[in-house]
């Protein structure tokens, strides 16, 4: 579903990516691994089409059709979903009012009616209770005062109510407690089927303690340079990316 | 009363009133300049007493010892007040058969905001159905108002039948002496409107639906007066979401409100007249003083404005709070685009024991818009255990506009309390990704984000035009990004 081939691309001119390949297959976890400045991040935001993240050539498919000059909310309509390593703050907008924005959008897109309100919130409730948290939580403003826990938790909570087919999570583990990441990994888990695929970005190993991906790679300086199974985490976690 | 039926009755009502503004006044004008001669004949052409011909009189002598105020944060060429017209009859506008005469630009404006269809006509001029009997409609809407005792009529018409009520108020908000522009007002103002709500009545309804679409004619020099009687409620909107063009590039209008004890006014602005176009050329100059005067005790005044339209915007609806236990009230939402100045805020002058104030001032600035909070809370000395809560934010979007801050506070009573909270922000690229990422556009977005940090504000107005002013924003700052 997913098929980069020889991504180039830079930040304020800078080249990040130095040829990426990468082909992701539908029920799919693909686990990105790397040391810090590897390109981890741009190619996160360059698969969801953030503007200033610039393709400088390759190619980049999702479902066969090309995304390189296609706007971010047609990504999220298409089925891509991003949770950001550090979700943005929107003081004032409460965090339902985004969400029923966000789902009604990708709804509109895919062709589908839009939710009226009762059927989002009993919709929402729903999803509530797989990321633990209660009703509240929906009424306040998007991530603003959220603890590091909250703000993964509803990237999670966007993740299952947007329905993507591909989920990019970047770093979703970082600054996660025991229960938290028990939560965030069991709602991936949960939310995994034959037709959803996933690219995961982590440091640690510890987030695949709770799942199966199906293949780890590891990005450094702008390129895969080792790709294997989940045996490949625990070598890198024991030796170090110099070992590579 | 239903909605619907409510509706077209006012509609009816508003059709009567603003034609009974035209038929009485010749087509005239008068050459440019303001001299005695001038203001002589505006009073005589309007019939006026001569108490109101010598009020205008004396505040034209004191308009000629006055230079233009200069310490606000605008810029605007200099005016000659010389070069103005100070009397003209209002045109009968041209009537049209239907909707597909009417500009498919300012339609389409109308839609986006979500005006009704039969407003839209109203609004565009053009004639509506006579599928009702309006004049027998026009008369219950009045029999409504004059059941309870309600006076709410032109300022002319108030000067004729309540010239006492009007005596005793005129110019005891806004003397004349306030200011440049306040002054002239009371040399060449053309009319307004006139609401006095008796002692223990609360207004049978918001005299907000009653002015929506009358509002577009509102003239040059405008002055509104209303008093609320002991005891009283009354809920008034001046203005409209709808764009509205004028010819006359000055507006100076002046508004005064009284509460005598446990009254309560609660006045509501919509303004959205001509900007100008994106290089600032054109728009209009508005420059208006807008005062209460909380005289009674546990009295209260509450402005709520959304100010979205004007190339120059000069403008502090103020409460004074005399009453003991009154309680003075100000929500703002501003907005600047492309080339808009605005420098607006309150006043809020705490004289009686245990008085209240609430400031809640909300900018926006996109494009090249530069915007400006400038606010007084003075407290004075006999001014026992007064508060006020101040709260003015700034939204910036884009990198060519500007917000600023001028909060002046005076406190002489040390019982007082004050707090203020005062925050700058950008709706950032990474909000507007955030957004994008979750399949919602730019646009949509910016609107979300620019609601939201609105919500405190709109939550004050009529709730029919809460559901507007939230389209008008989108409409206002339509392509200010990306």
């Amino acid at each position: 579903m997913l098929e980069i081939k020889n991504l180039h691309a830079s930040v304020e001119g800078k080249e990040i990516l130095k040829g990426v390949n990468l082909s992701i297959k539908p029920g799919e976890l693909h686990v990105i691994m790397g040391p810090n400045g590897a390109g981890k991040s741009t190619l996160a935001n360059v698969l969801a089409g953030r503007e200033k993240f610039e393709v400088i050539k390759g190619e980049l498919k999702f479902n066969e059709i090309s995304l390189i000059d296609m706007l971010p909310e047609h990504r999220a309509g298409e089925g891509m979903f991003l949770s950001f390593q550090y979700p943005i703050a929107i003081p004032g907008v409460n965090n339902m009012y985004f969400l029923k924005a966000a789902v009604n959008s990708v709804r509109k897109y895919r062709g589908k009616d839009e939710l009226d309100a009762v059927t989002f919130l009993k919709m929402i409730r729903e999803k509530l209770k797989v990321v633990e948290l209660d009703d509240s939580f929906i009424h306040r403003p998007v991530n603003e005062g959220f603890s590091g826990g909250e703000k993964k938790r509803n990237e999670i909570l966007q993740m299952i109510s947007l329905e993507p087919t591909l989920s990019i999570l970047d770093e979703t583990d970082s600054g996660l407690d025991i229960d938290a990441l028990r939560i965030v990994a069991e709602g991936i888990n949960n939310y995994r089927n034959d037709d959803r695929a996933f690219i995961l970005i982590t440091h640690y190993q510890r987030m695949l303690n709770h799942m199966e991906p199906d293949f780890i790679h590891v990005l450094m300086d702008g390129k895969i340079v080792k790709s294997g199974s989940k045996e490949l985490a625990h070598k890198l976690e024991e030796k170090g990316y110099s070992w590579i | 009363m239903k909605t619907d039926e409510k509706k077209i009755i006012d509609n009816a009502v508003n059709q009567d009133y603003k034609y009974g503004f035209v038929t009485d006044i010749e087509q005239e004008k008068l050459p440019p300049g303001l001299d005695e001669s001038v203001v002589r004949f505006i009073s005589k052409k309007k019939g006026e007493p001569e108490w109101l011909l010598e009020y205008r009189l004396k505040a034209f002598n004191h308009w000629k010892t006055l230079i233009e105020p200069d310490w606000a944060l605008v810029n605007y060429p200099e005016i000659d007040f010389q070069s103005i017209s100070y009397y003209a009859a209002p045109k009968p506008k041209e009537k049209l058969s239907s909707l597909d005469e009417v500009d498919p630009e300012i339609l389409e404006t109308y839609n986006k905001l979500g005006i009704p269809l039969h407003e839209q006509k109203m609004l565009a001029n053009v004639a509506v159905d006579a599928v009702f009997d309006s004049v027998s409609i026009t008369t219950t809407f009045r029999e409504d108002l004059a059941k309870s005792g309600v006076i709410f009529c032109s300022f002319s018409e108030a000067v004729k039948d309540y010239p006492e009520l009007v005596k005793q108020y005129l110019g005891s908000v806004v003397p004349y002496t306030d200011n440049f522009y306040a002054a002239l007002n009371a040399v060449v103002f053309s009319d307004g409107s006139f609401v006095y709500i008796p002692k223990n009545t609360r207004c049978p309804m918001e005299l907000s639906t009653y002015f929506r679409i009358n509002a577009a004619n509102t003239g040059q020099f405008e002055r509104t007066l209303i008093i609320a009687d002991e005891g009283s409620h009354v809920s008034y909107l001046e203005g409209c979401t709808a764009p509205m063009r004028d010819e006359n590039q000055l507006h100076a209008a002046v508004v005064e409100l009284i509460t005598l004890d446990n009254a309560e006014i609660k006045y509501s602005t919509v303004q959205n007249w001509y900007p100008g176009d994106k290089n600032g050329k054109g728009g209009i100059y508005n420059f208006v003083t807008k005062r209460g005067a909380c005289r009674g005790v546990n009295s209260k005044i509450s402005w709520t404005q959304v100010e979205t339209g004007s190339a120059v915007t000069w403008k502090y609806p103020s409460c004074i709070l005399q009453g003991d236990r009154s309680v003075g009230e100000f929500y703002s939402v501003a907005v600047t685009n492309n080339m808009q100045q605005a420098d607006t805020g309150t006043k809020m002058i705490h004289i009686g024991k245990n008085t209240k104030s609430t400031i809640i001032s909300k900018g926006i600035s996109a494009g090249k818009g530069q915007q400006t909070y400038r606010g007084e809370v003075k407290i004075m000395k006999n001014a026992e255990n007064s508060r006020n809560f101040s709260q003015c934010d700034s939204i910036l979007i884009g990198d060519q506009c500007g917000a600023h801050t001028f909060p002046y506070i005076d406190i002489r009573n040390s019982t007082a309390q004050m707090e203020h909270e005062a925050t700058t922000s950008n709706i950032g690229e990474d909000q507007l990704f955030y957004c994008n990422s979750r399949g919602v556009s730019t646009e949509d977005a910016v609107s979300m984000i620019v609601n939201g940090f609105c919500k405190e504000v709109f939550k004050e107005l009529p709730m029919e035009f809460a559901v507007e002013a939230q389209k008008l924003m989108e409409v206002t700052l339509e392509g200010s990004v990306g």
